[in-house]
């Protein structure tokens, strides 16, 4: 047993050796760094192979903050070619590092522009996904919210379940929402009045999505979720649409990439026709560029709110630890 | 009994013998520091260039942070030890039918991943708290004292407690002054893991902690991944390192006094049907293996029921990408991928494990000062938070040829730091209560060291051994922090997947999460039974 066990680590090792160093120039291959959540149609790289001769490696490091994370830490030797999945949260972070190299793609102009961080070029908007809360009809019976105001009604207390925002993406960007709605000096009051009509806090995304909300197996009627959930429930939940905060994910070619050439084709296969067309099946977002039809269901069941809020980047960096913390003395203190 | 051994040989053999082992020991240590130490320290280091570590290791904050991750450790390790007691003598004690499933079956807690286990556990308490969290932790680690302890006592001569009660000693007294001393030192390497387990636990704080609930670990995790506050993690980290530090020393402290050599026995001869009294042991187990039964048949009803009734759906699912392509890999490929990468795992872990046990012996013989220091560097991996290791590959492992960050061979190599430690203090203190005066026996009828190992040791030890690779096979399986920081994701494992399929809307999605959690530990159960068919048949006489 030892034996073959050696002979196994041993072969491991050589043939991990051997693909180290077998790594030849002429294959045209982007290593494509992505959040944990990046899926694709199947096949869709191979597509592109035939089209351009180069083949994409996706590596997925983490969430959006972890990934960023990463690619700070690493932008000496980056991981990879390009990167997808830095969103408007942890862009400015990304920027002032100089993880992303300046790069015009000819596909940004269809849309992807729109939601620019800044001038440079170096972050494309890829997609865009909105926190909204999210609500079971059939367990309110008729009184619906329709604002972040109606969540203080009453009639809601104790139906609403929010993720921490210092430990759960969708957590901050609804805590971000209420700073953009309530300003920097009303938020704290409106979560004081959340607080009094007796709001549940939980940790993440899974325990408040498929543990509290009625919909799933819990009690609670409204949970801060995404706007594109309803499309996975069959209409049996809705998003409510006046309470939706933008979160917009980009990609960018990396400072130091290997293949620097081969890396801004990738970027424009991400903006291009056929990737945005698959982007809301596989990632449960809305493509960046315009004119792409969503499928058939979310049309019904979870269109892209017309008017979310949001916050600058900028401005996001400079204060969130200082939100976070005063949301934690506040509403768990 | 090593000095008494020692005594024998030559001095200037003893100081032969003594380089020799600390020669050997230069290997498990290279491991530890190529795939340990260095990733640490770099991105320990980072840290503290950026300053500020002072104001964070004087904050308040910080002290009631490692008071409640300790405190929290030492209840969890508490209820572990006195839950895992009983079933460590019905493992190692008692004939009774379907023994090997009870076997199998309280290794299932250990694989589960987290953050379902932590949703099993909220169903009962709701809001979470400190009780679900300690007794949820407590759930993942009975397992480890009673395979360590069971793994000992089931070797432990009958006779010395025989003398005990013909000389009218009552059950309870000759368990305490006979029984457990013998096994003192198994419960101390059991509690040690369970601590370093419990101390670092991070998806059941956060689960069940809520938001007022938070340990080091995850406020590692909070300062280095989502605020990139490095210094504040660097300081948070030595914290962690000087408590984890400071736990082991105190158990090697223990040990070292308790060190006896036992005549070790087959577990044959030993166990027999129970006796009056420990009818009541038995029935304490079986309380606690329904107890760590319960959360697991929750979960299989979950795999099974939906909002429209019963169905198999989740399981039907198993055979494909999730609901419309979630995953990159199907469940029953990444279940595959499980089974291999583990298994990878295991090879590279069993290798070190039983090497640095056996270099630990030799320098304890040769009266090596080496040995504690070998022995708490070893267990230091499991003390460590998952994600200043895995940020830490990130910062150096591109030295390695091949940019070893992204190497296929990360994943069970990180494994294998976590499994290692446990072989370590499996196999250790039975091949530390092998008779040296049999060893000696050996030598003096001509028997070279290394035959003395293969004749005298092996046969002892050679079922704790491949007691110790299952059970390192098995945390291997369900081992998530490490690997969802290396996981590549065109061969992600299963802990893996059901995390993805849990953090997905759509009830498919979370169906098919419980489905995978069952392969999970009809994999586990699978391989257990297995590896106990492997006996090793030349082992049978002892």
């Amino acid at each position: 047993m030892r034996r073959i066990s050696a002979a196994l680590v041993a072969a491991a090792l050589v043939t991990g050796c051997s693909a180290g160093t077998s790594s030849a120039p002429q294959t045209r291959e982007v290593t494509l760094v992505t959040h944990d959540s990046f899926t694709v149609k199947e096949g869709l790289f191979d597509e592109f192979k035939q089209a351009t001769g180069i083949t994409v490696k996706p590596i997925a490091s983490g969430d959006a903050g972890e990934l960023t994370n990463k690619l700070v830490l690493t932008k000496a030797n980056p991981l990879g070619d390009v990167a997808f999945g830095v969103d408007s949260t942890f862009a400015s972070r990304a920027l002032a590092e100089g993880v992303f190299a300046e790069y015009s793609s000819p596909e940004a102009a269809k849309g992807a522009q729109r939601y620019q961080v800044d001038g440079t070029n170096r972050l494309h908007a890829v997609d865009v996904g909105d926190v909204c809360l999210n609500i079971d009809p059939a367990k309110l019976g008729g009184a619906e919210p329709a604002s972040y105001e109606d969540l203080t009604d009453p009639k809601f207390k104790d139906k609403l379940v929010v993720e921490n925002p210092a430990t759960s993406s969708p957590g901050l960007a609804f805590l971000l929402g209420t700073i953009a709605k309530f300003g920097e000096n009303g938020w704290q009051e409106y979560w004081g009045k959340l607080k009094a009509n007796g709001v549940k806090v939980v940790s993440g995304w899974e325990e408040a999505y498929n543990q509290e909300f009625s919909a799933t197996k819990g009690t609670r009627p409204i949970v801060v979720s995404y706007a594109s959930s309803p499309s996975a429930e069959g209409g049996k939940t809705k998003a409510v649409l006046g309470t939706c905060y933008r979160q917009v994910e980009y990609a960018g070619v990396l400072t130091g990439a290997k293949n620097s050439a081969d890396a801004q084709k990738v970027l424009d296969f991400l903006l291009g026709e056929k990737f945005q067309a698959q982007v809301a099946e596989q990632m449960y977002v809305y493509p960046s560029r315009e004119g792409v039809a969503l499928p058939e269901s979310w049309a019904k069941d979870a269109p892209l709110p017309t008017n979310p809020q949001s916050l600058p980047a900028d401005k996001v960096k400079d204060n969130r630890e200082a939100w976070v913390e005063q949301w934690r003395e506040l509403v768990l203190g | 009994m090593a000095r008494a051994g020692a005594g024998l040989r030559s001095p200037g053999g003893l100081v032969t013998a003594r380089t020799g082992w600390s020669a050997a020991a230069l290997l498990p240590l290279a491991f530890l520091g190529l795939f340990f130490a260095w990733p640490v320290l770099a991105i320990v280091s980072l840290g503290l260039r950026e300053g500020g570590v002072t104001s964070a290791l004087v904050a308040g904050e910080t002290w009631e942070l490692v008071g409640f991750t300790l405190g929290q450790a030492a209840a969890s390790t508490v209820v572990a030890v006195l839950a895992g007691l009983p079933v460590a003598f019905v493992l190692a004690r008692c004939r009774i039918r379907g023994l090997g499933l009870v076997r199998a079956a309280v290794m299932v807690p250990f694989v589960l991943p987290t953050v379902v286990v932590g949703l099993a556990f909220r169903t009962f308490w709701p809001d979470g708290g400190v009780l679900p969290i300690v007794l949820a932790n407590a759930f993942f680690n009975v397992a480890v004292v009673a395979r360590t302890v069971g793994g000992l006592w089931a070797h432990t001569d009958r006779r010395a407690e025989d003398a005990a009660r013909a000389l009218g000693a009552s059950r309870p007294r000759a368990f305490l002054s006979v029984v457990l001393p013998a096994l003192a030192p198994a419960v101390g390497s059991a509690a040690a893991v369970v601590f370093l387990f419990c101390a670092t636990s991070f998806g059941v704080v956060l689960v069940l902690g809520g938001s007022r609930y938070r340990t080091l670990e995850t406020e590692i995790y909070l300062r280095t991944v989502e605020l990139f506050d490095l210094s504040g993690a660097a300081a948070l980290s030595l914290v962690q390192f000087a408590a984890v530090v400071a736990v082991l020393v105190l158990g090697a402290l223990a040990r070292r006094r308790r060190e006896t050599a036992l005549s070790l026995r087959g577990r044959e001869e030993l166990a027999r049907r129970p006796s009056d009294g420990e009818w009541y042991v038995v029935g304490a187990a079986a309380v606690v293996v329904v107890a760590l039964l319960a959360p697991v048949a929750g979960l299989v009803t979950r795999s099974l029921s939906t909002r429209d009734g019963w169905s198999f759906a989740g399981y039907a699912a198993l055979a494909t990408r999730g609901d419309r392509g979630t995953l990159a890999v199907t469940g029953i490929d990444a279940a595959l991928n499980s089974v291999r990468t583990a298994f990878d795992a295991t090879a590279v872990a069993l290798v070190v494990g039983v090497f640095s046990a056996v270099v630990l012996v030799g320098l304890r013989r040769s009266g090596g000062r080496f040995a504690e220091v070998l022995d708490t560097a070893l267990m230091l991996p499991l003390g460590v938070s998952a994600v200043t290791v895995g940020f830490g590959y990130l910062v150096t492992m591109d030295a390695l040829p091949g940019d070893f960050r992204t190497s296929p061979l990360l994943v069970p190599l990180a494994q294998a730091l976590v499994v290692t430690p446990l072989i370590v203090r499996m196999v250790l203190p039975v091949l530390r209560a092998v008779d040296e005066r049999l060893r000696q026996a050996a030598a003096t009828l001509g028997a070279s060291p290394a035959r003395v190992w293969r004749e005298v040791d092996l046969p002892l030890v050679g079922r704790s051994l491949v007691a110790a690779a299952g059970f390192g096979y098995v945390v291997a399986l369900g081992e998530f922090g490490a690997t969802s920081f290396l996981a590549r994701p065109e061969s992600p494992t299963l802990p893996i997947v059901i995390a993805r399929l849990m953090s997905r809307p759509g009830e498919l999605n979370s169906q098919m999460a419980y489905a995978a959690c069952a392969l999970l530990m009809v994999v586990t159960v699978g391989c257990v039974l297995l590896i106990e068919r492997l006996r090793v048949p030349s082992s049978g006489e002892f």
